[in-house]
């Protein structure tokens, strides 16, 4: 392999093989995991909810594995991705494929002792879809790529869910929809201003397949999708006063700010429109957190 | 024959370090299968 040569100038430590489990993708999932878990009915059992939550995140681990095994070709080309542990040349390729594979297996033993069938099944299918469905099919095949790979990260508070319950529910596929309908929005934001990166990693992404506008467009569509959706569990009863008032303040600025984004040439190489851009990817990262964050908090005070 | 593999100084200390981090996740996941063992069993639940 071409890693061997350049191992032998820094041997890799435990942290580079931490990193390939892209733990910031982690902290995320084990936090809506943790969300799902909570708001799922039932009293639960502490011990079986620490080691679902803990199955789920070593499956988002095991994802990270496995996507940069994959993607060490694209990772090198873009600059956001070249010093990840394949394309520094700190970790071998083959190690990656270990380490994803042998965590994969060990997140959906633990589930299926700790929480049955049904969120172990869940949680397999979560790590395939983002691994092969995600990672080597759509990713470099089309423009939908983050639309329908978004599944994969849209799933854990249905696999908590279901850890808790053995079931899922209406809500439950609630929270889903939500992270799923947030995801577009969210990754074209980001893609418009990294249109060129994409452009040379040849990664079909919208601005670099149909062009910035068009991409715009898409992001004020979805987020008008998003926003009213995201109310939804005010009238489930899943959301409680502060969820309300944080989905219906959050969905109306997240609208501002994709009208902004639309009313604007970001991605087409002007640094003060990309800003907007920026805004808005940063924005919905904070949205999602406080959208979850509530319903952590209305569950809370419902005890 | 291929040559053994002599390990500089840093790499060995690299690959303890490993090893180490690589004992402690083994040992977690004894202690987690144990503690989901006497979660069920007190649930009554197989």
């Amino acid at each position: 392999m071409v890693d061997v040569g350049i191992t032998e100038t820094r041997a890799a430590a435990a942290s580079d093989y931490f990193a390939l489990l892209k733990p910031r993708v982690m902290s995320l999932v084990v936090f809506t995991g943790l969300v799902g878990y909570v708001c799922a009915p039932g009293q639960g059992d502490a011990v079986l909810g620490f080691a679902a939550i803990l199955a789920i995140a070593i499956a988002a681990g095991a994802s990270g594995a496995l996507n940069m095994w994959f993607d060490s070709d694209i990772d090198a080309i873009m600059t956001r991705t070249r010093a990840r542990p394949i394309p520094s040349g700190r970790v071998a390729r083959e190690d990656a494929l270990m380490l994803g594979l042998t965590l994969s297996a060990l997140s959906v033993v633990t589930m299926q002792l700790a929480a049955g069938p049904l969120a172990a099944g869940l949680l397999a299918f979560t790590i395939f879809f983002y691994a092969v469905v995600y990672t080597m099919w759509l990713k470099r095949a089309t423009p939908q790529n983050i639309v329908i790979g978004g599944l994969a990260g849209a799933l854990p508070p249905a696999i908590a869910w279901a850890a808790k319950t053995g079931s899922l529910s209406l809500d439950a596929w609630l929270l889903v929809a939500i992270i799923f309908v947030w995801t577009p929005p969210h990754f074209w934001a980001l893609s418009l201003l990294q249109k060129g990166q994409y452009e040379a990693a040849r990664v079909p992404m919208l601005p670099v397949t149909h062009g910035a506008k068009a991409t715009r467009q898409h992001i004020f569509a979805y987020t008008l999708l998003l926003a009213p959706l995201a109310t939804a569990p005010i009238f489930t009863g899943l959301g409680g006063a502060i969820y309300a008032i944080s989905s219906l303040a959050g969905g109306a600025a997240f609208l501002f700010l994709a009208a902004r984004v639309l009313a604007s040439r970001a991605g087409e190489g002007d640094k003060a429109q990309d800003r907007r851009a920026g805004i808005l990817f940063a924005f919905s990262i904070f949205y999602l957190f406080v959208l979850f964050a509530a319903l952590l908090v209305d569950h809370g005070l419902a005890r | 024959m291929s040559e053994p593999i002599i390990l500089t100084p840093e790499e060995a200390r690299a690959r303890k370090r490993r090893n180490f981090w690589l004992a402690l996740a083994i040992s977690v996941f004894v202690l987690l299968v144990f503690a989901i063992t006497i979660a069920k069993m007190k649930a009554g639940v197989g």
